[in-house]
This record gives structure tokens, C-alpha cells and sequence, in this order.
């Protein structure tokens, strides 16, 4: 679904992506895991147009990621930071984004079982952080898109609310939905993911399934998978 | 597994009906402005800006009675606390947006229309409460004479005119400016220059060059300060020469009443034109 050949980036004197090359799967969840400022955000910020690389193609469904808007119309969004305009309510913001979506396809199946129904009527300010995260992701998956971009989805969530969450990313990729995440949390990507890729320095270290990673790595739990990856890295 | 590009791919439902809704151009601006003006309009800093206006007209109004010269006032007020009032405030709100701002730029919209919208979201309120703080005190008091309605008109202009000249330099610089703390002190500075520093050089220049024939340089001066040219719109309208100053005197001279009152409108205008161009090429080429 989505493909990347030698994308670079550069902000300044720092090189944040150096040649990345990968592919990511469609109906599947692939995780992009790796240390900080490896540039996962930037490469996040690349599929949604947000951010233009310097060099290398980056194709959704095969078409070029360039000047051409629509096909965000089949990406649906979770940013890390869930900030919104202070004064308007959480249910004015999903009207603002159902109306630029030109209001089809409305899946509202998330504000009820995060018990959000009556926060969506105060305004944003008041609101806790966890409950901004909340909708936030109600917000990600208004649409039913085909593909989800969700940036570090349960951090700052409450168990309950976190699992509710993960329960619809595993019904989404039922559907044949593509997810892309990014996490700390690699229990949760051991629960959630396919693929795993992970990135660092700016480039691809390891792409491949989950399950594949950890054999290759002698560990079945993930977190020692990534770590033996990380010290085989350091090592190379 | 691996299905990129490939062709036997069904559409899912969804997707058909989506493209078939396009959304055109303009109701995309009006609809992300008429959010974001929501916001705006609820903001406390709005107003106690309005509010600001409306003790400074009424108080005018109250003790120095309704003639020219109260206008003269205001103007004078206006001038100097319009510019200032919008760079900060637009400044400030445009960094703590940014992440709304990116939300957005995540939709199936073009960034050109998602600015137009974001600026007119953010200048409308701003001018909506420099015109009802100003104008209503005036309302309430009752005022028939027509220059005077003229000469209201002209100053509620003005200040119109620096609202939005002045939001759009308030995108640049959030735009340019990735610090939010050295954004802000970039409006401060661009205040300064406009407000203060300018007519200390105009002094300078004038004692400096006091042999010299300075009337093009001056004209040029004023075309480069939008703050002067509203203050010479205005004054050419209000025809008090007395209190031109050298750059308005300049331009009367050279341009006539009329005339000269045209020429500062129509560069005012193009001072709107300007900075929303450059903001509109920076929100389109910037990386968030």
C-alpha cells in the first residue's frame, strides 16, 4: 500500500531520514518501532503530505504522494499531541472534520464505548489530557479510511479505555483496513502488530514479520527481540 | 499479502461515496474560517479587546464630544493599538494551533484553501471587534452629520485594513519562525519598527537631509509603513494638514486631497495583497 525508495530528509544540519527504503502491506498492521529522533514522525508526516521529502518516492496505492490532496480522503489520522482549539467543543471539531470530508461515511463507534458522548459537549480546554486523547482518536476514526496513521495511539489513555482502543484496531484490520503505528509500548505492538519495522539513524534496520523477528533473535518476548536487534546494531 | 497497486482491488464501499461528494474551493475556506472564527470569537483576549475599544470610544465620546477632533483621537489610538493587539494576538494563536493546524493538513484539502480559511478565521474576529467596539458607542450617542460618518467610515477602514495586513505578517512570522518564543519577538520587533523606530528615522532623515529635496524619499518611506499610510489615508480624509506630519504634507502636496487619499487607500490595499501572498507560499512549501 505504501512504498518507499530512498526517501531523504534533512531539517537543517540534522539528516533525519537517510535513504529509507520500505514497503508496508496492505490489510495488515505494521508497526514502526526505534529510538528516538530515528524519524519515524518524519516518515509519518511524509505519508500524510505534511512534510516533503528532499529525495526518494514515496507511492500510495501506486500513485506518488505529491501535490494532489485526495488521497488523504482514505487516511485517517491520530497525532501524537492532541491539542484543538480551546474554545470549541470536541463535538464541533468532528463536525469541522466531517464537513471537510464532505460529510460521507460517517462511523461514529467509538465516542460511545469511551463514554465520551457527554465530554464532546464541554469545550477542549476544560478537558483532562487523556480525555483529549480520546477524542483524538475518535476523531482518527470517524471515516472508516483504509488506512490509519495512528502516532503513539494509547499514550496517555486509561487501561480501559486503551483496550477499547486496541479492540478497534483489530476489528479495522478484520475489515481488511491497513494500519501504520508507532509505539514505546511493545506489548501492545506484540499484541497489535504484523510487521514491525524498525527504523534508526534514518534508516531501515529490520522489516519483516513479527513473528519472523523473533525467531531470528532467539526471543519470544518482543521487547528482548528489540533489544537483542538493537544491540546486534550497535554492535555491526 | 503485498497488494500495492494491484488492480484486482476492490474499492471499498466507502470510497465511492466519498469521491462522489467533492468539496469545492470556496465552501472548504468558508467552512474551516467559520470554525476557527468560533473559536476565536470565544477567546477572552477578543474580548476585552472589543471591550477596549468601546470604554476608549465611549470615554472620548463622553468628554471631548463627538467632533473631528475625537476622531482624530481615536485614529490615533487605533493606529498604534490595532497593529500591535493583532501581531501578538495572531502570533500567539497561530503557535498553539499548530497541531490543530497539522489535524487539518492531514484532511483531503489543499493548503492554499486551508489558509485562506485559517486567515480569514482568525482577522474576521478581529475586525468584527474593532467594528463593534468603535461603532457602537458612536450608535449609541447618535450621529447625523454625514463627514462624520464619512470620517468614521474612513478610520473603521483603516483599522480594517491593518487587521488584516497585520494577521497576515502574524502568519509569516509563525510560519518562518518555528520558535515560538523568537516568533514573538520578531511581532514585537515588527511593531516597533512600524510604530516607534520608523518616525524616529523620518526625524532623522529629515534633520539629516534638511538641503535636499526629500519628498520622494519620504513618499517612499510611507508607501514602506503601512501604519503611516492609514495614518495618511486618514488624515488626507479627515483634511487636517496641521497634523499630516512631514510624510502626510508630502503627499498632499504632491497628490492632492483626493488624489492622495486614493493613492494610500490603493497601496493599503496592496499591503493586504503582499503579506497574505508570501504567507500562502510559506504555508505551502513549509514542512510541519
Amino acid at each position: 500500500m505504501i512504498v518507499a525508495r530512498g526517501l531523504r530528509k534533512r531539517f537543517g544540519a540534522v539528516e533525519v531520514l537517510r535513504g529509507l527504503d520500505l514497503r508496508m502491506a496492505r490489510g495488515r498492521v505494521t508497526a514502526i518501532v526505534g529510538p528516538n529522533g530515528a524519524g519515524k514522525t518524519t516518515f509519518i508526516k511524509s505519508v500524510l503530505g505534511l512534510t516533503r521529502p528532499d529525495g526518494g518516492t514515496l507511492t500510495f496505492d501506486g500513485v506518488a504522494i505529491g501535490n494532489d490532496d485526495a488521497y488523504r480522503a482514505r487516511i485517517g489520522y491520530m497525532p501524537q499531541i492532541a491539542r484543538f482549539p480551546e474554545h470549541l467543543t470536541g463535538a464541533e471539531l468532528l463536525d469541522l472534520l466531517r464537513d471537510l470530508r464532505g460529510g460521507g461515511a460517517v462511523t461514529e463507534r467509538l465516542a460511545e464505548p469511551l463514554g465520551l458522548e457527554s465530554e464532546l459537549r464541554k469545550k477542549l480546554r476544560v478537558l483532562s489530557g487523556g480525555t483529549r486523547q480520546k477524542v483524538n482518536a475518535v476523531a482518527a476514526f470517524l471515516f472508516s479510511p483504509e488506512l490509519y496513521v495512528l502516532d503513539e495511539p494509547t499514550a496517555g489513555l486509561d487501561p480501559v479505555s486503551s483496550g477499547i482502543l486496541k479492540a478497534r484496531i483489530v476489528s479495522e484490520r478484520a475489515l481488511g483496513h491497513t494500519v501504520l503505528l508507532t509505539s514505546h509500548i511493545m506489548s501492545e505492538i506484540d499484541e497489535l502488530a504484523d510487521d514491525v519495522i524498525y527504523l534508526a539513524d534514518g534508516r531501515v534496520r529490520y522489516a519483516g514479520a513479527l513473528t519472523d523477528l523473533k525467531g531470528a533473535m532467539g526471543h519470544m518476548n518482543l521487547e528482548r527481540a528489540i533489544a537483542e536487534l538493537m544491540r546486534r546494531e550497535a554492535a555491526a | 499479502m503485498n497488494a500495492e497497486g494491484a488492480f484486482g482491488v476492490l474499492p471499498l464501499p466507502h470510497q465511492a461515496a466519498e469521491r462522489s461528494l467533492p468539496v469545492r474551493s470556496t465552501t472548504v475556506v468558508l467552512k474551516v474560517a467559520r470554525y476557527q472564527a468560533r473559536d476565536v470569537l470565544r477567546s477572552r483576549w477578543l474580548t476585552l479587546y472589543g471591550i477596549f475599544f468601546l470604554a476608549v470610544t465611549e470615554g472620548l465620546l463622553r468628554f471631548a464630544g463627538g467632533d473631528a477632533r475625537t476622531i482624530l483621537s481615536l485614529a490615533n489610538i487605533v493606529l498604534y493599538v490595532v497593529p500591535l493587539v493583532t501581531l501578538v494576538f495572531a502570533t500567539v494563536y497561530l503557535y498553539n494551533a499548530r497541531e490543530f493546524t497539522e489535524l487539518l493538513l492531514a484532511q483531503p484539502v489543499s493548503r492554499r484553501r486551508l489558509f485562506f480559511g485559517l486567515y480569514l478565521g482568525l482577522s474576521g474576529p478581529l475586525v468584527v471587534a474593532l467594528l463593534i467596539g468603535v461603532s457602537a458607542p458612536f450608535a449609541a450617542h447618535g450621529f447625523d452629520e454625514p463627514a462624520q460618518r464619512a470620517m468614521l467610515a474612513a478610520l473603521l477602514g483603516a483599522g480594517a485594513a491593518l487587521t488584516m495586513i497585520f494577521t497576515a505578517v502574524a502568519f509569516c512570522i509563525a510560519l518562518w519562525c518555528d520558535d515560538r518564543l523568537k516568533g514573538l519577538g520578531v511581532a514585537i520587533g515588527v511593531w516597533m519598527l512600524c510604530a516607534v523606530v520608523y518616525d524616529g528615522l523620518v526625524m532623522a532623515m529629515v534633520a539629516a537631509f534638511a538641503d535636499y529635496p526629500l519628498e520622494r524619499a519620504m513618499l517612499a518611506l510611507t508607501l514602506a509603513n503601512p501604519i503611516d499610510l492609514a495614518r495618511v489615508a486618514l488624515l488626507l480624509q479627515l483634511d487636517v494638514s496641521a497634523l499630516m506630519g512631514y510624510t502626510g504634507a508630502v503627499f498632499q502636496q504632491f497628490l492632492g486631497g483626493s488624489i492622495g487619499t486614493l493613492v494610500a487607500a490603493g497601496a493599503l490595499s496592496l499591503w493586504v495583497v503582499v503579506p497574505v501572498a508570501l504567507g500562502v507560499r510559506a504555508f505551502r512549501n513549509k514542512d510541519f
